[in-house]
């Protein structure tokens, strides 16, 4: 069974789709295909065309021009447009940055000052589990807004598993809508109610033991904390509702990035799977790292015939090559063994195959073989 | 030599501490490794602890058992005899097992979680999390029963490199949040083991560019933080291709008529292409191990298991390991 094979410049020449997320496992070169098929719709397609990378390899980074970290799209230069008219521009998220600009844009120069210094605002900007899925996601959001470019092309975060960026969003929004900060914000206004009653006393336990085994000063460094969050971040849900509604739409297309490894492979169908509940539109799957041996002789067959020649002496070079072509031409039906398990629960999802890259990409040139790679498997 | 016959530790001196962190980038296979290891140092009669702290469930995955609970459960028995436990560290769990400890909260412990103020709290400071999660681990190493050690060894499953620094050096993130109290000694006493010669910490990685930055750059990052670090273990790697000559067109051809394989000109440039790939890869693949070999770091390989890793792969991993030179 071949699942129907991945059209990827259909989608990169389509005007109707704005926004491409690339997601899956880390390690399976993520990044790089982001990078590639944003290039690909600059210099093909002609689209002006942004990529939003998360964590790229320096080596990488440096060939699209990313010599800093400054969370600002900057035009790659030296790449062929000549012909399409397009354009790409590339950037890096900055995670606590990008935190920093949503408090900034809320709220006023002195009381931002306040914030960035609340111990409680540097932990959770840069170590929150879920804050760099929920930036990445606001990021795409701003670019949106901007309306500035034809294509966004998306990387995600090497998350513990891909599914946090989908579900950060959600989980900080109901962290800072939840009852935990209205009741620090007021803990004296419930109460009436028996089930109150225990609520109230059960919190108020609760920020005695804090004190007791935190210090006082931790509490009123998060009750100012929770203060300026509450005032700041009223539309924070909204903003998260909005995104989640862009990524349900049209004008999104996700591409789920694997390896032909069981764990890639497994992480890919749970994701696929994810994305049917959630109603986003998955356009497709892209298989990196597939081996495939560029000579048409069976394993067992190429062994075989080294044993002979090794018997017979001489011809050791050729030995050797079938060696290497043998345990190739096994690697490459066991990769297709473990892709199956994911063509098996999803027949009709599109899927390219890239050919394993005998070095790392980390130049135009190579991310320009790997676009025409994905679109030509 | 096997294991039992090292007189130094559970598996000779190589392996010499009790507590051994398995850190590495996300794909590296760390979760293997870490498991392997643990089946190594239990082997004959000796009793290990696997320990996950990421929620992800992924012994229970490798080990194709139900979820794992917060307790310690039989995983697996060792080769000799020995038996290997598995605990996924929860940050509420441990916390309400914190608090209860000093506290004796009680039933006030079970509503604060449905408020979810354990939630909350270890949300909103994500040092307290660690802390919690390295005291929890810090406690089953240092655990004894009458005048034994619960554990042999202790190995944990931790976050990858990027947060490795950051998740061990507890002290420094509980310092910005508590000045004074019990989580202060708490973070203190988890520290001084994890600084210790009883923890060593272990860097997972393939020979592949990226991994390879991150393993040099964690190194980097835990030595300067004065963590000892144990192992760089190079994962999945491939039998050696034969090293040399590139094997021209006409040899190949000739050699293939000797074998008596068809020898028209798709296979001769297919194979000749492959031999040229490989080759490449080699190149590459020799200039990142002596990246890591300048590291003047302990190196273990571990061969690729083509098949996944199951309890057969796992085992085969472990024999590496206690081999390991």
């Amino acid at each position: 069974m071949a699942p129907p094979p991945l059209d990827v410049d259909r989608i990169l020449a389509d005007p109707g789709v704005r926004i491409v997320v690339c997601c899956g496992a880390g390690g399976v070169g993520k990044t790089t295909t982001a990078a590639a098929l944003a290039l690909r719709a600059a210099e093909q397609h002609g689209r002006r065309t942004v990529v939003l990378t998360i964590d790229p390899a320096r080596r990488l980074a440096q060939s699209l021009g990313l010599n800093e970290l400054d969370n600002t799209p900057r035009q790659v230069k030296g790449i062929d447009v000549e012909g399409s008219g397009g354009e790409l521009h590339a950037m890096m998220l900055d995670m606590k940055r990008t935190f920093d600009d949503v408090v900034l844009q809320h709220t006023d120069p002195a009381k931002a000052a306040e914030i960035f210094a609340n111990p409680f605002y540097q932990a959770m900007s840069s170590t929150f589990a879920g804050t760099q899925e929920y930036m990445a996601m606001e990021k795409l959001g701003q670019l949106h807004a901007r309306g500035e470019w034809d294509l966004i092309v998306v990387d995600t975060p090497p998350s513990r598993s891909a599914l946090d960026f989908l579900d950060a969003p959600a989980r900080l929004s109901r962290f800072l809508d939840g009852r935990m900060l209205r009741l620090l914000l007021a803990p004296a206004r419930t109460g009436g109610r028996s089930m109150f009653t225990l609520v109230t006393a059960s919190f108020g336990m609760f920020s005695k033991v804090v004190q007791k085994v935190l210090g006082a000063q931790l509490l009123t460094d998060l009750s100012g904390f929770v203060a300026a969050l509450d005032s700041m971040f009223g539309g924070f849900r909204q903003r998260a509702e909005q995104t989640y509604r862009i990524l349900q739409a049209r004008e999104t297309a996700f591409l789920l990035v694997a390896a032909p490894e069981p764990d890639a492979v497994r992480e890919a169908a749970y994701f696929a799977s994810r994305l049917g509940e959630e109603k986003m539109p998955l356009a497709g799957l892209v298989l990196n790292r597939v081996h495939r041996p560029a000579a048409d002789l069976g394993a067992a067959e190429s062994l075989a015939a080294a044993e002979r020649l090794a018997e017979a002496g001489g011809h050791e070079g050729t030995a050797d090559v079938l060696r290497a072509h043998a345990a190739l031409a096994q690697q490459a039906v066991r990769e297709q063994q473990v892709a199956q398990r994911f063509t098996e629960a999803f027949p009709t999802v599109p899927t390219a195959s890239v050919t394993a890259q005998p070095a790392d990409v980390h130049d135009v040139d190579g991310l320009r073989t790997i676009g025409a790679a994905i679109s030509r498997p | 030599m096997r294991a039992a016959e090292q007189q130094a530790g559970p598996a000779g001196t190589r392996w010499s501490a009790r507590l051994h962190v398995v850190t590495g980038k996300g794909g590296t296979g760390k979760s293997s490794v870490a498991a392997a290891l643990a089946l190594a140092l239990a082997a004959d009669g000796r009793r290990t602890l696997l320990v996950e702290v990421e929620g992800r469930q992924g012994i229970a995955q490798l080990f194709g058992t139900d979820p794992l609970p917060y307790s310690e459960r039989h995983l697996a028995d060792a080769p000799g005899g020995g038996e290997v436990r598995a605990l996924a560290v929860d940050a509420e769990e441990a916390l309400l097992e914190y608090l209860d400890m000093f506290y004796k909260l009680g039933a006030a412990g079970r509503a604060l979680r449905k408020l979810g103020a354990i939630d909350f709290a270890t949300t909103i400071a994500p040092g307290l999390r660690d802390v919690l999660l390295t005291g929890k681990v810090k406690e089953a190493t240092t655990r004894t029963a009458g005048q034994r050690r619960t554990y042999d060894a202790v190995v944990l499953d931790a976050p990858p490199t990027g947060r490795i620094g950051r998740f061990l050096n507890v002290t420094a993130e509980t310092a910005r949040l508590a000045k004074v109290g019990p989580i202060k000694t708490q973070s203190e006493g988890v520290a001084a083991l994890l600084r210790s010669p009883m923890t060593a910490v272990h860097v997972v990685t393939l020979l592949e560019e990226m991994p390879v930055q991150e393993t040099v750059d964690a190194i980097a990052d835990l030595t300067s933080l004065g963590f000892g670090v144990g192992r760089v273990i190079v994962n999945a790697t491939r039998p050696p291709i034969p090293a040399g000559r590139v094997v021209q067109a006409d040899e190949l051809r000739a050699g293939l008529l000797a074998a008596g394989l068809p020898a028209d000109e798709r296979t001769v440039t297919g194979l000749a292409t492959e031999a040229r790939d490989q080759a490449v890869r080699r190149e590459l693949e020799d200039s990142l191990r002596t990246d890591l070999v300048e590291l003047g770091v302990p190196l273990t390989e571990l061969p690729l298991l083509p098949d996944g890793v199951d309890r057969a792969g796992l085992d085969r991993l472990a024999e590496a390991l206690v081999r390991a030179d």
